[in-house]
């Protein structure tokens, strides 16, 4: 039995990763549900640089930053792998995943933007993003990013796209709409459906619920 | 200009001298002893290689290795430590802890503690240079102490040998030099930062890496001709 604890938020994508990715592993850990207005002192401590979720304790050594983690993890728990053998498609893996980092500063802007131009703009970065990947990673129309199994691209990916669809409900916006990217938006259907993730994929009305609230509270304090 | 260096052309990496990110290409390959033959790319525009080689970023660095294009420096690293796994001591350390402890002080250093350096060097007025200069100090107070523990008394993050986080870190030094002289401060010093000031001295001697951190007087002159041409810098053609 290991020693794995994960300090998160269940509705942020950085943590859905590494749920994901324990899950996928069948891995056992002990959950741990920060309050992002009052950080316990572990994880202050556990993560002093960035004070930020989340954070995976194993053995009490703590290891930081979404996709570290998830690499982390791959690398001791080879079942189901997340990250290709060979290194030429290991790289283009983790291009991918790097490439999903472009999509971050959209969900800040979406939160902020109040006004139907501001919408638009903050719409408009995402599909920048989309235009990216329906033309260059899923353009040979692959199931997954991995191929016929989910690897840690899908994962990066489909955490976010998760929020942006919850977005999508909270601030009246389409984002990933079928008709403008085909491809992604069949791949996003693929991957809710997925075996694992189907069954610890967020509820949309509790995302909304929880995430309405504190996107409120990040506008006004903008 | 095209600097040929005995390689059958099975390796190519296009970059640029001055660049960071492709300096940490060269010293990985030089770690590995590959051939490689190191196309640069004019400032201010984009060749037809690039753009075909990376057409998602168009930046440099690029690895073409046979029919393969890698981009992204960190990346470029891993996949020569990968690809060429029997020549040469390892980049990555072996043990997943330490990997993720290596790949974590990088993605800080990217993210956080070079953007104020860079913003020095290209002159750019988005806040007082001293607020900058600050950041930049207060980071290497966070890698003093990263690398005393990473170090465990050797001489380098990555123990006896260069590693992912020296190649990583060492490829700013040149400039971090370059704006000690340009601003007349002092950054890493064996007062403030000793760890760092060892680790330096032994790093830009090191054979892998010696010859591809390019002179001060150089990126000094560079460093006036990019303030004179931010745009280009933060458009590229």
């Amino acid at each position: 039995m290991e020693d794995l604890k994960l300090h998160g938020f269940w509705y942020s994508p950085f943590t859905m990763r590494v749920v994901w990715t324990l899950k996928l592993k069948g891995l056992a850990y002990e959950n741990i549900e920060e309050d992002r207005y009052n950080k316990s002192p572990q994880l202050l401590e556990y993560n002093p640089v960035h004070k930020k979720t989340p954070v995976l304790v194993h053995s009490g050594k703590p290891i930081c930053e979404s996709m570290i983690i998830v690499q982390y993890i791959d690398e001791l728990w080879p079942q189901n792998p997340l990250v290709p053998h060979d290194p030429y498609d290991r790289a283009q893996a983790r291009f991918w995943v790097a490439y999903s980092e472009q999509l971050v500063p959209a969900l800040p802007a979406l939160i902020r933007s109040t006004t139907p131009e501001e919408k638009e703009k903050a719409v408009e970065m995402i599909w920048g993003n989309f235009k990216v990947l329906e033309d260059h990673c899923l353009a040979d129309k692959r199931k997954f990013f991995g191929g016929d199994k989910i690897n840690m691209v899908d994962l990066a990916i489909g955490s976010l796209l998760t929020v942006f669809v919850t977005a999508e409900d909270i601030k009246q916006v389409k984002i990933l709409v079928a008709e403008k990217f085909p491809l992604i938006h069949l791949w996003f259907d693929n991957f809710k459906n997925a075996p694992v993730i189907k069954e610890n994929f967020p509820d949309r009305e509790k995302m909304v619920a929880t995430l309405k609230p504190i996107m409120e509270r990040m506008l006004a304090s903008s | 200009m095209t600097e040929k260096k005995n390689s059958n052309g099975e390796v190519k990496l296009l970059g640029a001298w001055p660049s960071p990110f492709v300096i940490r290409a060269r010293i990985a390959l030089n770690i590995k002893s590959v051939e490689y033959d190191f196309i640069e790319e004019t400032f201010g525009k984009r060749s037809q290689l690039l753009l075909k080689s990376n057409p998602v970023n168009k930046q440099i660095p690029v690895l073409i290795h046979g029919h393969k294009c890698i981009a992204e420096s960190m990346i470029i690293v891993q996949y020569i430590h990968e690809a060429w796994s029997s020549s040469g001591p390892p980049i990555l350390p072996s043990l997943p802890y330490d990997r993720a402890i290596a790949r974590f002080w990088l993605t800080y250093i990217d993210d956080k503690w070079f953007p104020p350096l860079k913003s020095i060097v290209l002159g750019l007025d988005t806040e007082p240079i001293e607020e900058k200069l600050e950041k930049v100090r207060e980071g290497l107070v966070l890698l003093e102490d990263a690398f005393n523990k990473i170090s465990k008394g050797k001489d380098f993050f990555g123990g006896n040998q260069i590693g992912y986080l020296d190649i990583g870190f060492g490829s700013f030094l040149a400039w971090l030099k370059t704006v000690e002289v340009t601003e007349g401060v002092s950054l890493v010093h064996e007062t403030t930062t000793p760890g760092l000031a060892k680790w330096l001295q032994k790093f830009c001697a090191h054979d892998a890496v010696k010859d591809v951190l390019p002179p001060i007087d150089k990126l000094i002159a560079f460093s006036k001709m990019l303030r004179a041409n931010v745009d280009l810098v933060i458009n590229p053609k």
